[in-house]
């Protein structure tokens, strides 16, 4: 048996693993078609909604009925391809001009609450002691108090309006990221790299930002996108009940209020295409969500 | 077990005041209820006799403290739409929503559980790979399109279930599957990684060893364990299950709290609104305490720890 | 002659991985006997093939693995063929186990009386009282103080040397005639090893059944065994009475195993064995110990040696032996 030498230490390791955007980059090649394809589509039909929809979503169309039929029903007509709804709007450029609405709630209120979330977690995992009880608490409060409900009676305070949709939103969603973060944040806080940086007198808030934000970032990622899903159902949830986006503007869950008591009377077509499109927006957020993850950190299995 | 009693006690106390205290910094921070209250172009002074009926003429201090002493009394407030305590309609309410809570989770373990355990029992082959594949869209489909879907194709197309309202059992079918979906799905999964583990582990290994059937292997034996993780996740999909069962209300006209609640929004019953909030959190947090009392009384650890 | 308890007759089993690309022969060509009331110790480094073997013996094989050919008897009883209910009816009733880690091998969630009792209640059908009386027995014969109070325990309650004890209760529930315990002291502390083994030593005498113990320390067969299998790469080396192979080892590998066993007191330096055990899905031709042999030759590097016997009793596998 030889002797123990100086050799024989695990060296101390100084680097950090490359951050999330490098990598992110790198994987371009990658990315999963069917889900990113689609969420490609829905922001692309955001944006090129003026050009790409037929009629004007506000406005009724010329010389069409209310609750026209759809192009494969009787009377129907390639000029409105899913009908008309109750006020003769065409259905369909309804349909593109909502995308809208889901695409830009979804990101900013996502990132809102990621934001929040972002520098509660941190703080918590990073500061410990009665910052963390007292956030920590915050959280769990937060967490067991129905969010949508909370969310609705926001809603109905503030009034109706997109950005206010928005805020409510952030605030409502940041919890998930806080509690997830703050445990990555605990851990990280104890490996070698910021100890290092600690003894050689990096003030905190360099540290915060040089090592560890840099190293959550993928969790962050992952959880990002998984909470669009959630932001966008609840937007389309809020709107359908009423206290979302305002009428007359076009979105989803709204136009299935309409459907809704259309359906009754045996005209479905108003539905098909709000319903399918937050379903497949959903799908494919969750799909992109679940192989970010996977590809990101294959150790993390329950999100 | 004592300790962990108590300590539960103390974080539902807590939470219940910061509950409270969010909900009626929301609603009196954010704006003057009196206008949400007054018809259009509304004097002054009729908004403030407003204010002084229902109280936001005071101090926030003096109303904080009254909010807080109606509270512990049980006063929830009186709704403006029908003048009744809002404590009774609530209570009128609420069994038709525990009803459909109920009914969408058993429906989830029903279909969750046997579905996880077998698909974790024949790993790898077709019943496995059907199950995953079902239980990724059911957590990716939003309850409330499924009960679009639902709706369409059973009662209108078919026609084989009402549309609307409650009654019969047909009545309840449709709504208990929507929000239970996303749930049985989660479960399904979560009943599945934690058998696969679970099977793997020396104390199965050792079961097996004894001689016992692989039946009693999996069910006594295995099972147990995971029931852990998953009376745990209930808890938390507790939480979900109620936020999405207040839009199926709506959707298919569910006599339940979701629906009293967008009565309140609708006709800006303000008092009707906060207090059904109050009371669903306080009832969320009462559920998240048995469920901690269930999770303690199966897993000796907890129990027998002084 | 008297049947023996447990026969096993070129037990061969394999692993299959890869949709059938790779075959790695985990036991190949093991046979022993082993009589009742005796000890048969099963020796060799980690992925030897000495838990395979055992695993083997209970049909409890983890997926991929399959007994390709051989045969098992139990008191003449051919076991391979045997179907899986038929199977569950054999182990903890005629054959049990005790398994390595006593801190994995028990239910958290069910009390230490439910546990030791199910071999009984399952394979002699025990109920209510009578049970209970045989579970305070099983646990006063492991030495296991107030067992009135320990049965409604929990393992998390335990230490580990108690519940390894509470491993051999259980294995002895189903009265069984064959107890293979599988490195029980291994992770146990080393002033508990000795007060284990002497208790399953007296467990032995007083209940007659055939002991297997897989272990990896060279003590422990000297002190508890009557006969070992020196088992390499798969394959048994050598084997027979322990006196005999302690005292004039004839395999290379068996000797250096003797060899490596430090001497208290002695100021020689400790021998090693060079190398690493092989890949068993990657054997080299000829003998698989060759590569770390000092003595092999050509022959040794191109031909498998038979196992044969060199002594009454005692077998060898090594071409450097005629």
């Amino acid at each position: 048996m030889t002797a123990v030498s100086p050799t024989d230490l695990p060296a101390v390791s100084t680097d950090t693993e490359p951050s999330a955007l490098r990598r992110g980059l790198g994987v371009l090649g990658e990315l999963p078609i069917g889900s990113t394809g689609i969420l490609l589509g829905i922001v692309l039909m955001a944006i090129f909604a003026p050009w790409i929809a037929p009629h004007d979503p506000l406005s009724a169309v010329e010389g069409a009925q209310q609750f026209g039929p759809p192009v494969w029903g009787e009377g129907g007509s390639w000029d409105t391809p899913l009908g008309t709804d109750n006020l003769s709007r065409d259905v369909l450029s309804r349909t593109i001009y909502g995308a809208r609405v889901s695409v830009i709630v979804g990101l900013t209120g996502t990132a809102i609450a990621g934001v929040i979330g972002m520098i509660m977690g941190v703080a918590a995992g990073y500061f410990g002691g009665w910052v963390d009880s007292v956030i920590m608490r915050v959280v769990d409060a937060w967490l067991a108090l129905p969010t949508l409900v909370l969310a609705i009676l926001m809603a109905a305070v503030l009034g109706p309006s997109m950005w206010n949709i928005v805020f409510i939103l952030g605030v409502v969603y940041w919890t998930r990221y806080a509690r997830i973060l703050r445990s990555e944040v605990l851990s990280l806080r104890e490996t070698e790299f910021v100890k290092l940086a600690q003894v050689a007198g990096a003030s905190k808030f360099r540290i915060i930002v040089q090592h560890i934000v840099p190293n959550v970032l993928n969790t962050w990622l992952v959880l990002a996108s998984l909470t669009v899903g959630v932001v966008i159902i609840a937007e389309a949830s809020l709107s359908f009940l009423g206290v979302g986006v305002p009428a007359p503007t076009p979105a989803w869950g709204s136009m299935l209020t309409e459907g809704r008591s259309a359906l009754i009377t045996r005209r479905p077509h108003l539905i098909y295409g709000p319903a399918l499109l937050i379903g497949l927006t959903v799908l494919a957020t969750n799909l992109f969500g679940d192989w970010l993850r996977v590809k990101l950190d294959p150790r993390q299995r329950n999100l | 077990m004592r300790t962990f009693f108590i300590r539960r006690i103390f974080y539902s106390v807590i939470t219940l005041v910061i509950l409270a205290t969010t909900i009626f910094g929301l609603v009196r921070l954010t704006g003057d209820p009196a206008y949400l209250l007054a018809p259009e172009g509304a004097t002054e002074e009729e908004l403030q006799s407003i204010r002084e009926d229902i109280g936001t003429d005071k101090s926030l201090p003096l109303q904080f403290g009254t909010f807080i002493t109606d509270l512990a009394r049980g006063d929830f407030g009186t709704s403006f739409q029908n003048g009744q305590p809002v404590r009774d309609l609530y209570f009128d309410r609420l069994p038709n929503s525990l009803l459909l809570v109920a009914a969408a989770l058993a429906f989830a373990l029903v279909v969750g559980i046997p579905a996880g355990i077998i698909s974790a029992v024949y790993n790898g082959r077709w019943m496995d790979t059907v199950s995953k594949v079902v239980a990724l869209t059911g957590m990716a489909i939003p309850g409330f399109i499924l009960a679009f879907a639902m709706m369409f194709v059973f009662a209108v197309q078919l026609q084989w279930l009402p549309v609307f309202g409650i009654g019969s059992w047909k009545n309840l079918v449709m709504p208990a599957i929507a929000v239970g979906w996303y749930f049985a799905a989660s479960t399904l999964r979560l009943v599945r990684s934690s058998m696969l583990e679970i099977l793997d582990a020396d104390y199965v290994k050792l079961a097996r060893l004894k001689g016992m059937t692989e039946r009693k292997v999996v069910l006594k034996h295995a099972f147990k364990n995971a029931l852990i993780p998953l009376i745990t996740l209930t808890g938390v999909n507790f939480v979900v299950m109620i936020n999405v069962a207040t839009v199926i209300e709506l959707v298919f006209t569910w006599p339940g709290l979701g629906s009293l609640l967008i009565e309140g929004i609708r006709g800006r019953d303000f008092p009707l609104v906060q207090g059904v909030t109050i009371m669903a959190g306080i009832m969320i947090v009462f559920a998240n305490f048995t469920i901690d009392m269930i999770y303690a009384w199966v897993d000796p650890r907890i129990r027998l720890n002084r | 002659m008297t049947q023996p308890l447990l026969e096993v007759t070129d037990l061969n089993t394999h692993y299959t991985g890869f949709g059938g690309s790779r075959v790695v022969k985990a036991v190949d060509g093991v046979s022993f006997t082993l009589e009742e009331g005796k000890t048969l110790g099963l020796v060799g480094e980690s992925g030897c093939g000495k838990t395979t073997t055992c695993l083997s013996l209970v049909r409890l094989l983890a997926h991929g693995a399959e007994i390709v050919s051989g045969s098992i008897k139990l008191e003449g009883r051919e076991l391979t063929t045997l179907t899986g209910a038929e199977m569950a009816d054999v182990r903890g009733n005629e054959i049990a186990m005790i398994l390595q880690d006593p801190m994995t091998s028990l239910n958290p969630l069910f009390d230490i009386g439910d546990q030791v009792g199910e071999p009984a209640e399952r394979h002699d059908r025990l109920r209510g009282t009578a049970l209970k009386e045989r579970v305070k027995a099983l646990l006063h014969s492991v030495r296991i103080p107030s067992p009135d109070v320990r049965m409604a325990e929990y393992p998390h309650q335990m230490s580990g040397g108690m519940r390894q004890r509470i491993a051999g209760a259980i294995a002895l529930a189903g009265t069984p005639k064959v107890v293979i315990a599988d490195e029980p002291t291994t992770s146990l502390d080393v002033t508990i090893q000795a007060q284990y083994l002497d208790l399953l030593r007296k467990l032995q005498d007083e209940t007659g059944v055939g002991l297997i113990f897989v272990t990896h320390d060279l003590g422990i067969v000297a002190k508890m065994c009557d006969e070992v299998i020196v088992m390499y790469a798969g394959k048994a080396v050598e084997q027979g009475p322990v006196r005999d192979i302690f005292t004039q080892p004839a395999h290379p590998y068996a000797d250096a195993l003797i060899r490596s066993v430090p001497k208290l007191g002695s100021k020689e330096a400790l021998y090693r064995i060079d190398g690493q055990p092989p890949d068993l899905s990657d054997l080299p031709p000829g003998c698989s110990f060759a590569p770390r042999c000092a003595v092999a030759d050509e022959r040794c590097h191109a031909e498998e040696p038979p196992l044969l016997e060199i002594r009454s009793g005692h077998k060898a596998a090594c071409w450097k032996l005629d």
